[in-house]
């Protein structure tokens, strides 16, 4: 009852290619969280499944149902936006009802879904606001309402929480993944937040420059990154890359990643220098300039005293460093 | 520093200086009106006074009234006027709407042309347009001012219409497209309510070059059943008498049906309705 297939899709505007073919297969049920840098057409394959944008080539199913030519309305998708888009000129119930009333569900109906879903949300008080009267937070839920009430077979979410202060995020992100219990329908959610992705996803689809990198549930891709753009994408702070040379290995570059890095006074593999440490209470983050692997940032659990101009040796955790090949694609 | 942008000399200075503006810009319009309620002979007199009780005089007014078909040209000059605005508002709206929001080829040369006609003046094309008027028989009818008014307003709608829809939000849009709404109730009822400050703005500056046209009602509908307010005070102004009572009376009335139709945009102009649709 949702399943999302992509058939390499590929778009251009104008000379310039966003997306350069992209495969994927969403399962009935799945979270599924797109995620990369800023302009690597992640928002636009989104707008691709919506319908919202025409793809160069390539085809889109819904359901097994190639939908690659029909008008956003008619895919049973519902969308929810960053900037919220909320009717200004209607009230929280005529905002969620609208696209029934364009789809002519009967009024009861309509009343019913509208009831269930301002419960789920506790959004009953606001019903006959207008969105001006309403608080960033508040018109989320609204705009996660309107989606709701057309219980569609996709829900897509276009970075919706970028708008939101820090505090209110990680309610909202909480929100949508309870939601995501309870309805067990598939979603697809485009972030640029590495912590978003791996908090609220079955699955991530990390996209770079119109490819996708690598797919996987966000344990896999934490700890068996495909190449290094995976590899220093996903993890914060971000993963130490040093020139294999230096270190007298063979890959072209060693990664290891700034929490397996192991640090004493007196002994170890690099000795360094400590250039500067942030101390967060929970965690402290070291930047040490070693003599064998140069600038590296080790990320200590807890509280750790030291401060610029200190000598620490660091040791990498053997077993969790990742070999990259030339091509950046990690080694066996 | 906020404590010296409030301080006393600068709010008399600038309001000095704002003051001084608002009496030059007033001062021939009051001369017109308060002449218009005076005698001839006072008129010319002492045109600077105001009207006494030996000098108040309705002439201007009565001669206005009972002279040609005044409430006729009134009646012409609005609808050309409301009519005028409202297809170069609609027209005007859907073009910039058009340009701003779909992408296809020549969109900019599309809106270049468009705005060509800001810095062509329509009055160098009058005798191609009286040719083609003659031709499709639309000589002193209403039609044939509507027409040419309309074009000659586009432009300038065209232009800052389509600046401000490029603001209003995609996400707006896309969340209508997803709800179903076809492109034209996206354009009536979720655009053009956003972009309703710039309208009045176009409406105004659409209107008043309208309303005070002389050379297009005298070449193109000079009849007496088609004379618009401007063209029919020009009664009065002969070639050795002329009329001043008649003519600052017929000039004052002018003034109101515009004056109207302005305090009734600028009211839209202050409304504003956006806050909340977005972020």
């Amino acid at each position: 009852m949702g399943s999302l297939k992509i058939e390499n899709v590929k778009k251009s505007f104008g000379p310039v290619e966003v997306l350069k073919g992209i495969d994927l297969d969403v399962k009935d049920g799945e979270f599924v969280v797109f995620v990369g840098p800023s302009g690597c057409g992640k928002s636009t394959l989104l707008r691709i499944i919506a319908g919202l944008e025409d793809a160069s080539s390539g085809d889109v199913l819904i359901d097994g149902q190639k939908v690659t030519n029909a008008p956003p309305s008619k895919r049973g998708i519902a969308m929810v936006f960053q900037t919220y888009a909320l009717y200004p000129h209607l009230t929280v119930r005529d905002n969620m009802s609208l696209g029934l009333k364009q789809a002519g569900t009967p009024a009861a109906e309509i009343d019913q879904r509208i009831a269930a879903s301002s419960a789920m949300l506790s959004l009953e008080p606001y019903l006959k606001r207008r969105p001006a009267e309403l608080s960033g937070g508040q018109r989320q839920r609204v705009a996660i309402g309107r989606a709701l009430v057309r219980e569609p077979k996709l829900f897509l979410f276009d970075e919706p929480l970028s708008n939101l202060d820090a505090a209110l995020r990680v309610n909202t992100r909480l929100e949508i993944a309870q939601l995501h219990n309870r309805l067990k329908s598939t979603m697809i959610y485009v972030t640029h937040d590495q912590v978003e992705a791996m908090t609220l996803a079955d699955r991530i689809v990390v996209l770079n420059a119109g490819r996708v990198e690598q797919v996987g549930a966000p344990m896999e891709l934490y700890n068996k990154p495909a190449n290094l753009f995976v590899a220093g994408f996903i993890g914060s702070p971000k993963m130490n890359f040093i020139d294999g040379a230096r270190l007298g290995e063979t890959a072209k570059t060693v990664g290891v990643r700034p929490e397996h890095i192991a640090v004493s006074d007196t002994a170890g593999a690099w000795k360094g220098t400590v250039i500067h440490a942030e101390h967060l209470g929970a965690d402290t983050n070291v930047f040490l300039e070693t003599e064998k692997a140069g600038l590296v940032t080790i990320r200590l659990f807890g509280e750790y005293q030291t401060g610029p101009g200190a000598t620490l040796y660091a040791t990498p955790d053997a077993a969790r460093t990742y070999r990259f090949g030339e091509d950046g694609k990690a080694l066996g | 520093m906020s404590k010296a942008a409030t301080s006393l000399p600068r709010t008399i200075g600038a309001h000095a200086i704002l003051l001084t503006y608002t009496v030059i810009a007033l001062f021939p319009v009051i001369v017109i009106v308060v002449n218009s309620f005076k005698s001839r002979a006072a008129i010319f007199r002492s045109p600077l006074t105001l009207p006494t009780a030996e000098t108040f005089d309705l002439v201007g007014y009565t001669t206005v009234m009972a002279q040609g078909d005044f409430i006729q040209y009134f009646q012409n000059s609005l609808t050309v006027t409301v009519a005028s605005l409202f297809f170069v508002l609609l027209f005007g709206a859907m073009a910039a709407f058009a340009l701003s929001e779909y992408r296809f080829k020549g969109n900019t040369i599309m809106g270049l042309y468009l705005a060509l006609g800001i810095m062509i003046p329509i009055r160098l094309g009058t005798v191609a347009i009286l040719q083609l008027m003659v031709a499709s028989g639309l000589v002193n009818t209403l039609t044939a001012l509507i027409l040419v008014y309309t074009a000659q307003g586009l432009p300038l709608a065209v232009f800052i219409l389509s600046e401000f829809m490029k603001q209003v939000s995609d996400d707006l849009k896309n969340a209508g497209r997803i709800d179903g709404l076809s492109e034209y109730r996206i354009f009536f009822r979720l655009v053009l309510p956003l972009v309703r400050p710039a309208m009045a703005t176009v409406a105004v500056f659409t209107m008043i070059p309208i309303w005070n046209d002389l050379w297009f009602p005298l070449i193109l509908a000079p009849g007496e059943a088609t004379k618009t307010v401007t063209l029919g005070a020009q009664v009065f102004i002969g070639q050795f008498v002329t009329n001043w009572n008649a003519v600052l009376a017929a000039l004052s009335l002018a003034i109101l049906p515009v004056l109207v139709l302005y305090l009734f945009f600028s009211r839209q102009l202050i409304r504003g309705i956006t806050s909340g649709a977005v972020k």
